[in-house]
């Protein structure tokens, strides 16, 4: 077979390792897990110490959302997700990794136009798609009320 | 996990798949399959990005049952408040104290 | 004079030697296989300087002087600076030279501008324009991540055929001077599309551009592999790599055991975790300044070609789902 610009892409395929799929799976199935766990743990002892549910909803994302900052700041969130991939990059904590690393990174670009405005690169779309998404959703949801 | 398959099967971004992921959570809770997970799964459903997916859907239909039409504007940003404000207010105040490092 | 044969190749008649050469490198390069060949290893990444895109200026402005200094000439000696590098505008290039009152040429090649500052330096020294000409690039991880793809601290995984951008800057000076190192032939590369859109394997992307350089060379000279010491290509990768011989072979070429890239040469991948090898300006640079052209000074190389490639793509191209062209440029060094 001669390697030509048409056929070109496929050959590219067989030449390119895949990634190790089962070993990433795994890895990421753990690490989503434990962080999950940890959200859970938050959960049950803030509402061991009394706090109410519909607070408790609010405090372990921001507990979560701040361990995520926190982790990126010193530098190691980063090396999680190197292993685990989507196991980080899902939970809350991937999302807090993504706004706070986009505002680190272009600090240099100044405080407004770098930190300000550079912050939401990566978080930006999915703030957008889930309020739009959320937002259709409304839209039927009130249709149906109307209507029934 | 799904997530990890994705990445590592399509040559889709993160970005694109955490999208696709909170749009998931928002689809899923509307058709009312998301909330007997979160149930079942606590922390397990709620903590990834489709559970913020879930908390927008959850806030826009509360609030369009108390408010009617402008409940589908006010709803989603209402519920996820907490989280966006959190995530905004330390990203700020890392990028004061910390600097990135090299890899 | 010089004089055009084939279709691409130009030949000197009249020696274009090297007359010195100099690189600095990276913390994470200076702990690598070659580490014991580079001039200067810098361990801060910032290189004493706010930005990043400071520091990568300040490593083209150390490495011409290491250079320079090893060529015993001065900043004034030197008739034309050809540079280019990764960042917008090459920026790292420009602000470099802003003090040093030497006419400029900003070259943009991507990787492969270790390369094409040569030629541009030679065919000045050539023509008459230069009595010494200078070729310097750089590249720097930080400044081209930032760039191209991802804040540093950002938790997102790489895929097996990535490769890590080289924190390198080298610099070569020409001239008629006589030296035992001579830049006798080159070839310049047409911009090659084989339609890869993966910016994650670049070198699938830039391993056509080098073979189709490396096939001209070959046609123009009349020459084949065994007539050299090494063939050597900048930053195709290992998956670049593998795909570059299979086509070389396909043409009727074969590489035997001359082939190397300076992408696999600069980093240890298992070790490293450099995932498919270095890229960037500087990895071409370094493996050049640091490794082959020592050797041809020192006689145990005699003939080499040096090809760098380069993908020319940006990121607005890449998110409007435009493929990866590419281009490599080719350089015949020969030793005394």
């Amino acid at each position: 077979m001669s390697i030509n610009k048409s056929n070109y892409n496929d050959y590219v395929k067989k030449k390119t390792p895949d990634s190790p799929i089962l070993k990433n799976c795994i890895k990421a199935f753990f690490v989503g897990g434990v962080i999950c766990i940890i959200g859970q743990a938050i959960t049950d002892l803030c509402i061991m110490l009394g706090a109410g549910l519909s607070d408790v909803k609010i405090i372990t994302p921001i507990i979560l959302i701040f361990l995520g900052s926190l982790l990126t700041g010193v530098g190691v969130y980063d090396k999680l997700g190197k292993h685990a991939g989507g196991g980080s990059i899902i939970p809350i904590t991937g999302f807090a990794n993504s706004i706070v690393s986009s505002a680190m990174e272009f600090k240099k670009e100044g405080f407004v136009m770098g930190v300000g405005a550079k912050m939401f690169t990566i978080a930006g779309p999915v703030i957008v798609y889930g309020v739009v998404a959320s937002m259709i959703y409304g839209f039927i949801y009130w249709l149906i009320n109307i209507v029934f | 996990m799904i997530a990890q398959i994705l990445i590592d099967k399509t040559k889709l971004t993160p970005a694109k798949i955490v999208v696709l992921f909170v749009t998931m959570g928002v689809f899923l809770t509307s058709i009312g399959v998301y909330q007997p997970l979160v149930e079942f799964a606590g922390a397990g459903a709620t903590v990834p990005i489709t559970g913020f997916g879930y908390s927008l859907a959850k806030g826009v239909e509360s609030a369009v049952k108390e408010n009617g039409w402008l409940g589908i504007f006010t709803g989603g940003f209402t519920a996820s408040a907490g989280g966006v404000a959190a995530a905004v207010f330390f990203g700020y105040i890392f990028s004061l104290i910390s600097n990135p490092k090299m890899k | 004079m010089a004089k055009k044969i084939g279709k691409r190749t130009l030949e000197f008649s009249e020696k274009i030697n090297v007359i010195s050469y100099g690189n600095v490198v990276g913390k994470f390069e200076g702990e690598g296989p070659l580490k014991n060949y580079f001039d200067i290893i810098v361990n801060d990444e910032y290189f004493g300087e706010k930005t990043y895109e400071k520091a990568e200026t300040k490593m083209q402005q150390t490495a011409l002087n290491s250079a320079l200094q090893k060529g015993i000439l001065k900043i004034s000696d030197i008739d034309l600076i050809a540079s280019g590098d990764l960042l917008n505008q090459c920026i790292s290039s420009s602000y470099s030279v802003r003090d040093n009152d030497v006419p400029f040429i900003g070259l943009y090649g991507a990787c492969s501008t270790m390369a094409l500052s040569v030629i541009v330096a030679s065919m000045s020294v050539e023509c008459g324009y230069s009595q010494f000409a200078a070729g310097v690039t750089s590249s720097h991880f930080c400044s081209a991540e930032r760039q191209f793809r991802q804040p540093l601290e950002y938790g997102g995984q790489r895929t097996p055929s990535a490769q890590r951008t080289v924190t390198a800057s080298a610099a070569l000076i020409l001239g008629k001077k006589k030296t035992n190192i001579a830049v006798k032939r080159i070839t310049l590369g047409s911009v090659i599309d084989y339609l890869v859109t993966d910016a994650n394997n670049m070198g699938a992307a830039m391993a056509p551009a080098a073979v189709d350089t490396l096939v001209h060379y070959f046609k123009d000279t009349g020459t084949s592999a065994q007539d050299y010491d090494l063939i050597l290509s900048g930053d195709l990768g290992s998956v670049g790599a593998s795909i570059f011989r299979d086509m070389t072979a396909e043409q009727g070429y074969d590489l035997q055991n001359k082939y190397n890239d300076c992408g696999l040469m600069i980093f240890d991948n298992e070790k490293q975790d450099t995932h498919a090898g270095g890229s960037g300006c500087g990895c071409s640079g370094a493996v050049l300044t640091g490794y082959v052209l020592p050797k041809i000074a020192a006689g145990e190389l005699r003939n080499v070609l040096f090809m760098s490639t380069g993908a020319l793509m940006s990121t607005t191209a890449s998110q409007q789902g435009e493929s990866i062209p590419a281009v490599a440029h080719l350089i015949n060094f020969t030793g005394e």
